[in-house]
């Protein structure tokens, strides 16, 4: 599904990522780890095509198509979705609307017909049966005056409606409580699918206690410097970042 | 990235040609003898002559207002044409008799006159230049026992009622282009709307400018007596020219006891080009009376058009218990230059205004929200809700408030709040990630911080309103 090789981006002529290769094949959850300022939240960006920064180097083929080549709207029609970090507020908004007007130009990339309101909110109750959420987020302007809990639950409700075949979240269990984190993680969990794929970018391992990931990778000074499968997790957990930075770590 | 965004505010002017149609004009420049031909021409009683003129001496004593955060070179007045009317052989029976260019012109605008084609709900006063040329529904409204005309037709059908209002809420003294209009003023609607009348349809008013050096000067009364309901909409456009024409317009509201008025308004004219040539000077005195107990006037605008606006529409709260409110959204753009806001006077007690408005600048725009809130001694527990939002798009731009309070009263409330907004990158990007383009995005965010003051205008006009912004209005209203 994802192909990244060696690539290497940057903000404003600083180099941030530092040759990245990494594949995602349908139904894997992959787990980006790393100290801060390793280029986890950069990876999650260049994947989603931010305007603020520049790929100097590599290749991202997505399903077969050059990921890089396409404006960020046409990548989020072709199903890759970013949870933000620092999820934006549009005031006067609702929620609901402009869910509608997302679905609907991503149902217009798949030669699907729009959903009128009406048919949405069918389309959006089950949705949230699925995940076991209520609706209460539908009819309040776009993150606006939402909780940090909210937003980053807001996150994941505009997943499970959009239903992207690649989804990135970004350090989305950051500022949530362990009873956020659980919800969080459960939707997420029941969103799982063999046909879809996730990269889950976190600093702590605490989220990969309710996510399980296929594999983990350890993001150091723009490179993947150690990956593994579940068990990873737990040694970072355990020993910190350091010690995958070492030549003889990285050997062994 | 902004200029994907500026491109979207900045729609070509759709509404800039030019009727090829003979006129009645008079020549340039102003003095007494212009004001006795243009009294002349509409045929107006004595007691409007003698108006006009004192009105006109007035003015002669009074100096060009220069407080307005507004830059313009000096206005030539005797270079301005003060009548201009297409040529018209009789009285029409009908409205089909007109010049079909006329008609023409209005269905062009969107607006049509033709008895066929009529838009229904909806009464129209089509004003061309300086005369109204056609007043659909008026016997519908008669029978209610209505009256909505043009101006000059209520000067002669029902000039007690002219001489009763005219000048009680705006004064040819009130300011310098109040009386200048009161001087010159050629057309305009009237509306009177009789006790206890709800008003079955909206009333309107379509203003085009056509002739070229040529000012309009139109006033516009309306007077809604005890217990009676009216809307009223008015909208405007003009030809693209490399020159400035001035619009210096006086509306007038009463409304009794127990009335309601409802003012809304589109305003485009023509805004000038993308490097500040041309465009209309919109220099306009709007103001309510809420005479009576209970009563209550709304304005709501949406400007949009106009090289410079000067505008700030007002209520005098003398009932018990009367209402004001003031709903805006003001749109500069390339050197677009607005100065707007309101004038809320409590005077009767327990009196209550609302001022919601929202500046939206970009290009080179300069953006200025003034606001008058005086609340008197007898205003016992009066109370004020104003909320000045104002966005920025680009970075060359500009967005100010001045808002003015002077409360007498120990028992008023007062609540102001205010911000600024930039659209930015990062809501952009957030919309685009969720496959919306940018067009869209920009739309959605605009007509987000502008929903509180969309979602006042009556149906109609929320759909112009959204073609202007090219916005979508639609589900995020609600």
């Amino acid at each position: 599904m994802l192909e990244i090789r060696n690539l290497h981006a940057g903000v404003a002529g600083a180099e941030i990522l530092r040759g990245i290769d990494l594949t995602v094949r349908a139904g894997e959850v992959h787990a980006i780890m790393g100290p801060n300022g390793s280029g986890k939240s950069t990876l999650a960006q260049v994947l989603a095509g931010h305007p603020g920064y520049e790929v100097t180097a590599g290749s991202v083929t997505y399903e077969g198509k050059d990921l890089l080549g396409l404006a960020p709207e046409e990548r989020a029609r072709e199903g890759v979705f970013l949870a933000f970090q620092y999820p934006v507020e549009i005031r006067g908004v609702t929620n609901a609307y402009f869910l509608r007007s997302a679905l609907n130009a991503i149902r217009r990339q798949r030669g699907l017909e729009e959903l009128d309101p009406v048919d949405f909110l069918a389309v959006l109750d089950e949705k949230l049966r699925a995940i076991g959420w209520d609706d209460s987020l539908m009819n309040r302007p776009v993150n606006d005056g939402f909780s940090g809990g909210e937003k980053k639950r807001n996150e994941i409700l505009q997943m499970a409606v959009l239903e992207p075949k690649l989804a990135v979240l970004d350090e989305t269990d950051s500022g949530l409580d362990i009873d956020a984190l659980k919800t969080v993680a459960g939707a997420v969990n029941k969103l799982r699918r063999p046909d879809n794929a996730t990269v889950v970018v976190t600093h702590y391992q605490r989220l990969l206690n309710y996510i399980t990931p296929d594999f983990v990778h350890v993001l150091a000074d723009g490179r993947i410097v150690k990956s593994g499968g579940k068990e990873l997790a737990h040694e970072l957990e355990a020993r910190g970042y350091d010690w995958t930075r070492e030549p003889a770590a990285v050997e062994a | 990235m902004s200029s994907t965004i500026e491109a979207q505010v900045l729609q070509p002017y759709k509404y800039g040609f030019v009727t090829d149609i003979a006129a009645d004009t008079i020549p340039l420049g102003l003095n007494e003898d212009i004001i006795r031909l243009i009294s002349a021409k509409k045929g107006e009683p004595e007691f409007m002559l003698a108006w006009r003129l004192k009105a006109y001496r007035h003015w002669l004593t009074m100096a060009e207002p220069t407080w307005a955060n507004v830059k313009y070179p000096p206005i030539d007045y005797q270079a301005i044409g003060y009548y201009s009317a297409p040529k018209q052989q009789k009285k029409l029976d009908s409205l089909d008799e007109a010049d079909p260019r006329l008609l023409e012109t209005f269905e062009k605008l969107g607006i049509p006159i033709s008895e066929q084609k009529r838009l229904t709900g909806v009464a129209v006063d089509a004003v061309f230049d300086s005369v109204s040329v056609a007043t659909t529904f008026r016997e519908t409204l008669a029978r209610e026992g209505i009256i909505f005309c043009a101006f000059s037709d209520a000067v002669r059908e029902h000039p007690d009622l002219i001489e009763r209002y005219l000048g009680t809420v705006v004064p040819y003294t009130d300011n310098y282009f109040a009386a200048l209009n009161a001087a010159v003023f050629s057309d305009g609607s009237f509306a009177y709307v009789p006790k206890g009348v709800r008003c079955p349809m909206e009333l309107s008013t379509y203003f085009r400018i056509n002739a070229s050096s040529t000012g309009q000067f139109e006033r516009t009364l309306i007077i809604a007596d005890e217990g009676a309901f009216v809307s009223y909409l008015e909208g405007c456009s003009a030809p693209m020219r490399d020159e400035n024409q001035l619009h210096a317009a006086v509306v007038e509201l009463i409304a009794h006891a127990n009335a309601t008025i409802k003012y809304s308004t589109v305003q485009n004219w023509y805004p000038g080009d993308a490097h500040g040539k041309g465009g209309i000077y919109n220099f306009v005195t709007k103001r309510g009376k809420c005479a009576g107990v209970n009563s209550k006037i709304s304005w709501t605008q949406v400007e949009t058009g106009s090289a410079i606006t000067w505008k700030y529409p007002g209520c005098i709260l003398q009932g018990d218990n009367s209402v004001g409110e003031f709903y805006s959204v003001a749109v500069t753009n390339n050197y677009q230059q607005a100065d707007t806001g309101t004038k809320m006077i409590h005077i009767g007690k327990n009196t209550k205004s609302t001022i919601v408005s929202k500046g939206i600048s970009a290009g080179h725009g300069q953006n200025t929200y003034r606001g008058l809130v005086k609340i008197m001694k007898s205003a016992e527990g009066a109370r004020n809700y104003s909320q000045c939002d104002s966005m920025l798009i680009g970075d060359q731009c500009g967005a100010h408030t001045f808002p003015y309070i002077d409360v007498r009263s120990s028992t008023a409330t007062m609540e102001h709040e205010a911000s600024t907004s930039k659209i930015g990158e990062d809501q952009i990007f957030y919309c685009k990630q969720r496959g919306l383009s940018a067009e869209d995005a920009v739309s959605m965010i605009v007509n987000g911080f502008c929903k509180e003051v969309f979602r006042e205008l009556p149906m109609e006009f929320a759909v112009e309103a959204q073609n202007l912004l090219g916005i979508s209005l639609e589900g995020s209203v609600g």
